[in-house]
């Protein structure tokens, strides 16, 4: 019996002895190692003819990187992010929380809302919303088809600033509706009965128990959303906000410097998303705490919580 | 146990009377009475699908009956009378309603994020209005009460589904509650873990707490109930002490049931 089980598990090699998984080699990979070195190979290629290609005039670049007026245009592109990603967001909540809740008016309201900001180009939204003035001269308050009781000129209230504001913010606020939606629902429905069988208001339900647990499906898209916010400030360039676009464009219109003023824009943009980057990797690995079994934020748990655990 | 010595005329903790409830088609209660007095320990028993957590979910209106009333500490659940009319309540209302109301889950449904102390300070705070301080004392208190005073700062993933429902119990008592719903409460553990947790439970039912049970099973519906129901088909088809429902139970669909357990 026991000579019948050697002779099966024995390799075939016919070792007797039990080679430890500790002593593995890893096998050589020539094909591997050829890949690497063409890749490398083209890469630097390119990167030599990028660096002798006078059209994209380095010193040029370095020229005019911290120029003052691409630095306003810098703060201008951050700012309106900033301002737009936090209107939105906001925004963006109390749709998400109308759409779902059982209230037709509410739930109706925000799927127009999601319907028509999503539905057209933000390009379109932005020249519509500085041309207001030819659709509404004067906007204000007033009782429906009665009396005004306070209003504005239009052009004096709808500046290349608040147009652009306007347009980011609302067009940001439908995207996150529907990214907050989606973690809202993620949330295990227990939680929300929970909550209300503990005699939570719903309020209080969604901002202590739902939206913390929501948070975690939030923020990866989220991330996303305000790299392509970044970019998209770039669109309001159109409608005279002199962002970062607009400034490397209002340099090189006269210096005719097109391709290199457009490497100053291209390697800002890409310094701010890096650093947004790093940014929303610390933000995903807080609501991701209690996720972990070894450690606990607040209070180390006892060597004994670990260990019972795994039961 | 102190129901048997209440004095006479006392009034029912929680009255049910031909309560209904259906899911679109399908009747899941069919005219349900029940009374519970102040510390009394009522243990519903009967199949699955008999519609006895629904009827426990109805208790604390997680679920709107169609036909019939109940009460709770002389509050009708789910609505109010006003001008001399019953009205549905406003969310608000009905969550007031609820803030006498512990309950404990088949799925515990502890809130992840937040530490077992945290878990259990949440009501207390937030909708009891205690203090940071007497919350916590009061929480560390029910912790070493169900034994895991040494866990008050794990997060419940850390913990095992036993403890995790200590900790749910614990959470539940803290808003001092007049009256406790078990809902199938060791339905989701393993067989080894199902005995810490009724452990627990028998000793709230000795102290005197309110409380009706949901659940399969059948040693602690003989040790800790004043009264056990059995319910079958939306129906409830015999009540009593649990000695004569489980010892000698007078119903065939009973008799069906226990038959399974011996």
């Amino acid at each position: 019996m026991s000579t019948a089980t050697t002779t099966t598990n024995a390799p075939p090699s016919g070792g007797a002895d039990f080679r430890d998984v500790v002593t593995a080699h890893a096998p050589f990979r020539t094909g591997r190692l050829v890949l690497w070195l063409v890749v490398l190979l083209v890469a630097a290629d390119f990167i030599w003819i990028c660096a002798h290609n006078d059209g994209f005039d380095w010193p040029v670049v370095g020229q005019y990187f911290f120029n003052p007026t691409v630095i306003s245009g810098l703060y201008v592109s951050l700012g309106l992010t900033v301002v737009g990603m936090i209107l939105g967001i906001v925004m963006g909540l109390v749709i998400a929380i109308a759409r779902l809740s059982q209230d037709r008016l509410a739930s109706g309201f925000a799927s127009l809302f999601i319907w028509f900001f999503r539905g057209t180009p933000l390009l379109v939204q932005l020249i519509f919303w500085y041309n207001l003035s030819t659709l509404f001269p004067r906007i204000g308050l007033s009782i429906p088809f009665g009396p005004t009781l306070i209003d504005w000129d239009t052009n004096s209230v709808i500046t290349p600033m608040t147009a652009a504001i306007v347009g980011l913010a609302l067009n940001e606020a439908a995207y996150m509706a529907e990214i907050i939606r989606a973690g809202l629902l993620s949330v295990d429905r227990g939680q929300a009965e929970t909550a209300e069988a503990f005699g939570m208001t719903r309020a209080r339900a969604l901002w202590r128990i739902i939206i913390p647990q929501a948070m975690r499906s939030i923020v990866p898209p989220t991330g996303n959303q305000l790299i392509s916010m970044i970019k998209a400030t770039s669109l309001v360039s159109v409608i005279a906000m002199a962002d970062l676009l607009y400034s490397v464009q209002s340099i090189y219109n006269s210096t005719f410097q097109i391709v290199p003023m457009l490497l100053v824009a291209v390697i800002w943009y890409l310094l701010i998303t890096s650093v947004l980057n790093i940014g929303q990797s610390y933000l995903e690995a807080y609501y991701s705490r209690s996720e972990r079994r070894g450690a606990t934020a607040a209070h180390p748990a006892p060597a004994a919580a670990i260990e019972e655990a795994s039961h | 146990m102190s129901a048997n010595t209440l004095p006479e005329g006392t009034r029912p903790l929680v009255r049910a009377r031909n309560v209904h409830k259906s899911f679109d088609q399908l009747e899941v209660l069919k005219g349900i009475d029940m009374d519970v007095m102040p510390g009394e320990v009522v243990v519903i028993l009967g199949p699955s699908g008999s519609g006895k957590s629904t009827f426990l979910r109805c208790i604390n209106h997680l679920e709107s009956i169609q036909q019939g009333f109940i009460e709770v500490d002389g509050e009708q659940i789910g609505y109010k009378i006003r001008k001399d009319r019953l009205e549905k309540l406003s969310a608000n209302g009905i969550a007031k309603q609820r803030r006498k109301i512990g309950m404990v889950f088949q799925q515990f449904n502890l809130y992840p994020h937040m530490t077992v102390l945290q878990n259990i300070i949440e009501a207390p705070i937030g909708i009891h209005g205690q203090s940071r301080k007497d919350a916590t004392d009061n929480a560390m208190q029910l912790l070493e009460r169900v034994g895991l005073s040494a866990k008050a700062g794990a997060y419940p993933r850390q913990l095992s589904g036993g403890q995790q429902q200590r900790v749910a119990i614990a959470r539940a008592l803290a808003i001092k509650p007049k009256l406790m719903l078990f809902d199938e409460p060791t339905s989701a553990l393993d067989p080894e873990l199902v005995g810490e947790v009724l452990a627990t439970m028998r000793d709230l039912a000795k102290q005197g707490l309110t409380m009706i049970v949901v659940t399969h099973e059948i040693g602690f519906a003989k040790e800790a109930a004043d009264r056990v129901v059995f319910m079958d088909g939306g129906h409830v088809v015999e009540m009593g002490k649990p000695e004569d429902v489980i010892g000698n139970p007078q119903h065939p669909r009973t008799q069906a049931f226990l038959s399974r357990f011996l």
